[in-house]
């Protein structure tokens, strides 16, 4: 007890430390004080998260913290996995940004930007050991404020205003809901103890508004469809550890404050309400990895990148929620598990691939990739953790990313044990979407990967490109252990987030189920596969194949040539393939989501029509839910506003007739409710 | 320790017959165009050429270009792991399901795509692009026909698969198991290259899909990829057999069995190469 309660007394010490420390030194002293204090309380966070956890069954510690302002904490199971989640990333962001925002110097406010970096720490290890509705709601706005201020770094660069704008106006819309479904779940005492919200009786109905609430409130900030709009604007204009920390953490608290809300506090529900969750989740992961298919920013990219994990996620979630909805504990922890699993991992490679990224944008100076190339041979490093993270998030074995999309399938696949015919009609159509989502990701970073890293350089700034400093190195090879280690040890993993569940009311035997050991085999022995041995098999087979061909004798010889042109000697970058070519096959694929526009317009020569001088080719896509949703949803807004704008005239009159009106009106109101 | 042994023996089993599959089918393709076609070795005798020659690399391609032959051949052989051939239960069954086999091969499709982008060809983006395409929409399709096998032998391993099918025949012919049947056939038709998805014989590497992604390949890491397709090529046709019509295949791990497992295989090898002899030739 007495080590949580240090642990928490450092971080609780780091953080604001590191937040004025910010405000007050600048220059290189005031970077490694915000980059150590960050490093201190993340890994301060990560330690206890671990020893919360390795206590065995949760809870296990609480804290009535200030007696007076209603601030109470507790860290349960899930708490604990969360604060791995943050303290993981968190300890990473912080010794790259030292490196990172060095650039930043004398260019943008970096005294706001590492004290905002601390407060969003430390808001973020607050809500998720928040103990009742206040606390959370106040780590929750602290989040989205210091998140928002840091997205505004580069306040002068075209799109930074307007990305803000729209984070700002969603994340309140959902914060919006979320008051709500507290004040619905705590019958008005937002100051009541979770534990006293998870005894109240409520009547189905209000349960299924709650719901409803918490998932409009959280998925706006996790950026489910069709809440992701602000997602793909805000994460590429923010510095780019800034948004490794928001892909990788930010949004992942509206997957924790969605699973606390419905499996802990409403402990599960109707079945449709998994439905409803593994449709959303489906078509999320869907339509995000289509639309950074046709996405040549790279960190635009890797946002919509974010909109597919999510959506994982919460298909795990859903059919978590689904089953349990039909009694099934051992198939609902399967899908929990799985979620649970895939969040830390997309945390883990999420925000390696930003970093990257953001090497990258710091090497080159520019986010598309059609001026970039070559790379590979100029950032080795960086190259090698980039393709790192690629293979992760393409759930290629045997790295993170597969270990829990495997677990995703098998829960689904176990979806036949329901014998409802609309489950049996839905959890196939999941299933061959979920492989769809995958396939495409794999596509998308052949693009990614290839497009940026490989071939020739495609302009001067990528021809001139050096690798990043150390302490990004840093930052990024942490990521990349974790991505390895947590893909080699699903079986680790898998147990540890069976005592993170334990803690809940329905998962009391989360464990139960799965055979642990080099294979890992999911309850009912449904399917069997094992990471490590499949990762020691190849390692072998690359290292023997060279060995058997000595043995034998074969050529050895290598000679460097041109790449062959057809007879064509002398390459440009010009001839290579580019992004918008690579991902050609699929926008006729999926031309009817797309709806792309195509604008071409050839310059002949004057003489003779057969004699082309210039081709301009334009391609754009019109995003589905922009079209059919926002664009008319601002248009009415718009109306609206000009219309109560007629209200204001000008006149102090008039406004204290409004006022006595209003006074009137609610009096009436009031009288009539009695 | 038999099992180990089997497992050696069916990896080694496949990789030597695989280029003979290729070779094969090549045969059966000339003789059904009437022409005599070359010989069912002759892959066997280009492979043993590459082996020999020189690689020259691009100037600008990376290590990766070198890298990935090995990386898509192993992965091909750690599925001749997985994937039953010879008998079931095999002791590797655990470390792999019918999942891991299809990403493990995705690993394979994957870095090449990378190295058809690598030395900067338009022929390998254009390659590149296309086959990852045809891997991204190949990949529901094989989900359906997992998530339909699972459903009837309630597992995705395939040794799972295979003994359930043995021993409960009649799901053979269920319509989800047929269904499946033909969804894993279109899947093998988009995966190993063949049309009318692919088609690796044209005179163009432009129309092509898998040939245009490895045009800067040559010498032995040419050898290893053309090598590792075929052994994907045997790969998707013992498990279209193994998992829908297993019989030939040993479920217990004793001489006999294995025996008539080896001789099964052998049968319908010979059977086709008979079936097509009778096959007139016209001779000019």
């Amino acid at each position: 007890m007495a080590s949580e309660h240090f642990l928490l007394g450092v971080m609780f010490a780091a953080y604001p430390i590191g937040a004025l420390s910010a405000l007050g030194i600048r220059g290189m002293a005031g970077r490694g004080l915000v980059a150590g204090c960050a490093l201190v309380g993340a890994l301060a966070g990560l330690v206890l998260g671990a020893v919360c956890l390795g206590a065995g069954l949760a809870p296990t510690f609480t804290a009535a913290f200030l007696p007076l302002t209603g601030i109470a904490l507790r860290i349960d199971g899930l708490s604990a996995f969360f604060l791995l989640v943050i303290g993981v990333v968190g300890a990473a962001v912080a010794v790259y940004g030292f490196g990172y925002s060095a650039a930043y110097e004398g260019r943008y406010g970096l005294r706001l930007l590492g004290a905002m970096l601390n407060v969003l720490l430390l808001s973020l290890s607050v809500q998720v050991m928040a103990d009742n509705a206040l606390t959370f709601l106040i780590a929750w706005e602290a989040m989205s404020l210091s998140a928002y201020l840091m997205v505004l770094t580069e306040h002068d660069q075209p799109g930074t205003l307007r990305a803000a704008h729209w984070y700002i106006a969603v994340t309140h819309a959902g914060f919006a809901a979320l008051v709500a479904m507290f004040l619905l779940l705590s019958a008005g005492e937002l100051t009541a103890s979770f534990a006293a919200m998870r005894s109240a009786s409520l009547t189905p109905a209000v349960r299924d508004a709650a719901f409803v609430l918490a998932l409009f409130g959280f998925g706006a900030k996790a950026g489910i469809v069709p809440l992701h709009v602000w997602l793909p604007m805000a994460h590429p204009v923010a510095p780019s550890h800034v948004s490794a920390l928001m892909s990788g953490v930010v949004i992942k608290m509206g997957v924790y404050g969605f699973l606390r809300v419905t499996i802990d506090l409403l402990a599960g529900g109707p079945a449709w309400w998994g439905g409803l969750v593994l449709g959303l989740g489906t078509v999320s992961a869907l339509l995000g990895v289509l639309y950074a298919l046709m996405e040549h920013d790279l960190k635009r990219l890797l946002a919509f990148h974010s909109v597919e994990n999510i959506g994982i996620i919460f298909i795990g979630i859903g059919a978590g929620l689904m089953f349990q909805s039909y009694g099934l504990t051992t198939l609902a922890t399967l899908g929990v598990v799985g979620a649970l699993y895939h969040t830390i991992n997309h945390a883990c490679f999420k925000g390696l691939l930003f970093l990257c990224a953001g090497s990258v944008l710091h090497a080159t100076g520019t986010r598309n990739m059609e001026e970039m190339g070559g790379l590979i041979k100029r950032m080795p490093r960086t190259a090698f953790f980039f393709l790192v993270g690629a293979c992760a998030i393409s759930a290629l074995p045997p790295l993170n990313g597969f270990a829990s999309e495997w677990l995703v399938f098998q829960a689904l696949l176990g979806g036949s044990a329901i014998p409802q015919p609309e489950v049996a009609v839905i959890m196939p159509i999941a299933v061959a979407m979920l492989a769809l989502t995958s396939g495409l990701a794999a596509a998308c970073f052949v693009k990614a990967f290839g497009i940026t890293f490989l071939a020739i350089p495609r302009s001067p700034e990528a021809e001139h490109a050096h690798d990043a400093p150390l302490s990004m190195q840093v930052g990024m090879v942490s990521l990349v252990l974790m991505c390895t280690g947590l893909g080699l040890a699903p079986s680790a993993v898998v147990r540890v987030l069976g005592t993170a569940l334990s803690g809940l009311e329905r998962f009391r035997s989360a464990e139960v189920g799965f055979t642990l050991g080099l294979p890992l085999r999911v309850p009912g022995a449904v399917g069997e596969m094992s990471p490590p041995l499949l990762a020691l098999g190849l390692v072998l087979l690359v290292g023997l194949v060279p060995l058997g061909l000595w043995l034998a004798g074969a050529d050895r010889r290598l000679r460097l040539g041109d790449t062959w042109g057809c007879g064509r000697i002398g390459q440009t970058a010009r001839m290579e393939y580019t992004a918008t070519a690579f991902a050609e096959p699929l926008r006729r694929v999926f031309a009817e989501l797309y709806r792309p526009s195509k604008d071409l317009s050839i310059d002949f020569h004057p003489a003779s029509k057969y004699f082309v001088q210039s081709i301009e080719y334009r391609s754009e896509i019109h995003p589905l839910f922009e079209r059919v949703l926002y664009d008319p949803l601002l248009h009415v807004l718009g109306t609206l506003a000009s219309w109560v704008r007629r209200l204001q005239g000008g006149s102090v009159h008039l406004y204290l007739m409004y006022m006595t009106l209003a006074l009137l009106v609610l009096l009436t109101v009031a009288r009539a409710w009695r | 320790m038999i099992g180990y042994v089997l497992e050696a023996a069916q990896a080694v089993l496949a990789l030597l017959l695989a280029p003979g599959l290729v070779g094969l089918i090549r045969w059966m393709k000339a003789r059904l165009q009437n022409r005599r076609g070359a010989p069912v070795s002759q892959p066997y005798w280009e492979l043993r050429k590459l082996f020999q020659k020189e690689v020259v690399v691009s100037n600008n391609a990376s290590w990766l270009f070198r890298a990935t032959p090995f990386i898509v051949f192993a992965s091909a052989v750690a599925v001749t792991f997985l994937v039953p051939i010879l008998a079931v239960p095999l002791p590797f069954d655990g470390v792999g399901d019918l999942l891991v086999v299809v990403y493990l091969l995705l690993l394979g499709t994957f870095f090449l795509s990378l190295a058809g982008l690598d030395p900067g060809s338009p022929f390998g983006g254009m390659g590149a692009s296309r086959e990852m395409t045809v891997a991204a929409l190949a990949e529901p399709t094989v989900a359906l026909a997992i998530f339909a096998l699972a459903l009837s032998a309630g597992s995705t391993n395939l040794g799972q698969i295979v003994a359930r099918t043995m021993t409960n025949p009649g799901a053979a012919l269920s319509p989800g198991h047929l269904l499946a049947f033909g969804a894993l056939f279109i899947v093998t038709l988009a995966e190993t290259g063949r049309l009318p998805i692919d088609n690796p014989a044209t005179h163009l590497e432009l129309t092509m899909i898998h040939e245009a992604m490895v045009l800067e390949y040559s010498g032995r890491y040419l050898a290893l990829i053309e090598w590792a397709a075929a052994v994907k090529l045997l790969i998707f046709f013992s498990l279209l057999g193994n998992l829908f019509v297993p019989w030939g295949v040993s479920m217990a791990l004793t001489p006999a069995t294995l025996a008539v497992a080896v001789a099964s295989l052998d049968k319908l090898r010979r059977r086709h190469m008979i079936g097509m002899r009778i096959d007139p030739v016209r001779r000019k």
